[in-house]
C-alpha cells in the first residue's frame, strides 16, 4: 500500500513523516514522533484515552488516519505544560487527586481544556457531559469532576 | 486492533469521487467522519481494499435553509449542525446531543450517521420523522431517496455501491409546531435501547399533523403511522396521547439482544412515545 508523506504541526512544532494509509494518528504520534503521552486504550473510539485537540476541538486520534492529517495543527498532552510549569488544569488534577494510574488522564486533560476554552465556568452537569466519553477505571469520576471545577475557578481568577 | 491494509484515495471533487467509486464499487468504502467506519475497520468487521476519503472534496460542507426546507451537505459535522440548530431548531440540537460524545460529534458527519443506518442511532430516525431524503450521485446521475425508502435493515440502505451521498434534506417543523425527543440508553452517549422523536402541529384545538419516529426498537427506524392517524383530527388530550402511545407498539416487531428483550423494548417504546407526545403537545402553539 502506497505510503505518503504528511506534515503535522504538533504542539507548535512541525514534523514531516511518511505513513502507510492504515497508520492511525494515535500510532503516528506515539511511534513515529515519540509522543507517548497520547494513550491508546480500546483503539475503536470508545474509551477516550487517545483524545487530542485538532484546531482546539477534541478528537479521537485512534479514529483518524495520519495520512488524512496533512497540514493539521494538533495539541497533545505534551503541549500543556510550559517547561517545568504545569498547566492550571494539570495543577488542579494534582491538587484534587484527579488521577491514580494516569492512563485516562491525557485524554481527560485535553477534553477538559477544550471544554474550559469554550465554556470557562461550566456547571457540574456540563463537566460530566463533556467527559462522558472518557472512561476512567480507577480514580472514580468524582475527583476528576472536582479537578475540572477547580481548574475553571483558577483560570477565571488568574 | 489495527485496520487491515488498504489503498487510499482522497479525491478533491464529487466527480473524481464517483469515478473512483464506480471503478472500485464493492471493494471500496467511503470515509467521511470515520466515527463508525474506522471502528469497524479496527475490529475488522469491514475490510475494504480501497478507502475513498471524501473529507477534501469541496462543496459538500454547506447548511442551507429555505423556509422549512433544510439542506445539509454530506461533510457537515454533527457538531456544526448542533451549533447551527441551537437557536433555530431545538429538536435537531436535542437529538444531536444524544449522538455519541462531543469528540465524536467534532468529526462525525450528519450524512455519515444516516448512511451507516444503525437502527439504534438518532439521525436516521430524525430524518424519517422530518420527512427527509438522501441525495445520491453516481456516474449514472443524481437521485433523491426518501427517508421512508432509504432504511432497509440494520446497516442496510437503498444506496447502490457506486453512489455517493452529497446531501441530506430535512423538513424542519414549522415554528408553531411542538416537539418531543426522548431516549433510553444504558449510559449517556451510548446507542439507544429505544428512542422516540415526535412533532405535533395543532390548529383550532386539533392536531393537524403528527410525526412520530421510533428508533432502537426494531431493525430499522420506523414511523408510528397508526399512532399518527389516531392523533390527527383530534384534540391532544391526555387520553388521545395515551392511546397513540399504545398504538406506537401495534405491529412493532421489537428486537431482542443482550441489552433488552423485545417485550421490554416495546414497553419502553410506549412510555417514551407518551413522554415525547406530551412534550410536543405542551410546546405546540395553536395556529388558529
Amino acid at each position: 500500500m502506497t505510503a505518503r508523506t504528511v506534515r503535522l504541526h504538533v504542539n507548535g512544532v512541525s514534523h514531516t513523516l511518511t505513513v502507510e494509509p492504515r497508520r492511525t494518528l494515535a500510532d503516528a504520534l506515539r511511534e513515529d514522533l515519540g509522543l507517548t503521552g497520547t494513550h491508546v486504550g480500546c483503539e475503536h473510539g470508545v474509551c477516550g484515552a487517545c483524545t487530542v485537540l485538532w484546531d482546539g476541538e477534541p478528537v479521537r486520534s485512534c479514529l483518524l488516519f495520519a495520512i488524512q492529517m496533512d497540514g493539521a495543527s494538533l495539541t497533545t498532552v505534551e503541549g500543556l505544560a510550559d517547561g517545568e510549569r504545569l498547566h492550571p488544569i494539570q495543577e488542579a488534577f494534582w491538587a484534587t487527586h484527579g488521577l491514580q494510574c494516569g492512563f485516562c488522564t491525557p485524554g481527560i486533560l485535553l477534553t477538559a481544556k477544550a471544554l474550559l476554552d469554550q465554556n470557562p465556568r461550566p456547571t457540574e452537569t456540563e463537566i460530566r457531559e463533556a467527559i462522558g466519553g472518557n472512561l476512567c477505571r480507577c480514580t472514580g469520576y468524582h475527583f476528576i469532576v472536582e479537578a475540572i471545577a477547580v481548574a475553571s475557578r483558577t483560570r477565571t481568577s488568574s | 486492533m489495527k485496520p487491515a491494509p488498504f489503498e487510499y484515495f482522497d479525491p478533491r471533487t464529487v466527480d473524481e469521487a464517483i469515478i473512483l467509486l464506480e471503478s472500485h464499487g464493492d471493494e471500496a468504502k467511503v470515509l467521511a467522519g470515520g466515527q463508525s467506519l474506522v471502528p469497524m475497520l479496527a475490529l475488522r468487521l469491514a475490510r475494504p481494499s480501497v478507502v475513498i476519503d471524501v473529507n477534501r472534496v469541496t462543496g459538500l460542507d454547506g447548511v442551507r435553509q429555505n423556509g422549512t426546507a433544510l439542506s445539509v451537505g454530506a461533510l457537515v459535522r454533527q457538531q456544526t449542525l448542533e451549533r447551527w440548530a441551537a437557536e433555530r431548531a431545538p429538536l435537531l440540537t436535542t437529538a444531536l446531543r444524544h449522538v455519541g460524545h462531543a469528540p465524536i460529534r467534532t468529526r462525525g458527519t450528519v450524512a455519515g450517521s444516516v448512511v451507516h443506518a444503525d437502527p439504534a442511532s438518532e439521525l436516521p430516525a430524525l430524518l424519517l420523522c422530518l420527512d427527509g431524503a438522501v441525495v445520491a450521485r453516481s456516474r449514472r446521475g443524481t437521485r433523491t431517496i426518501a427517508a421512508g425508502e432509504f432504511f432497509q435493515g440494520p446497516l442496510m440502505t437503498a444506496l447502490a455501491p457506486d453512489e455517493l451521498v452529497t446531501e441530506t434534506r430535512w423538513t424542519l417543523p414549522p415554528p408553531h409546531a411542538g416537539w418531543g425527543f426522548h431516549e433510553m440508553a444504558r449510559r449517556q452517549g451510548d446507542f439507544a435501547l429505544v428512542g422516540v422523536s415526535a412533532v405535533l402541529s395543532v390548529a383550532r384545538g386539533r392536531v393537524v399533523d403528527a410525526r412520530i419516529a421510533v428508533f432502537g426498537a426494531a431493525s430499522t427506524p420506523l414511523r408510528a403511522r397508526d399512532a399518527e392517524r389516531a392523533l390527527t383530527g383530534h384534540a391532544a388530550s391526555e387520553a388521545t396521547l395515551a392511546e397513540a402511545a399504545r398504538l406506537a407498539t401495534a405491529g412493532l416487531e421489537a428486537v431482542s439482544d443482550i441489552h433488552a428483550p423485545a417485550a421490554y423494548r416495546a414497553s419502553v417504546t410506549r412510555t417514551l412515545t407518551a413522554r415525547a407526545l406530551t412534550d410536543a403537545a405542551a410546546r405546540a402553539k395553536d395556529a388558529a
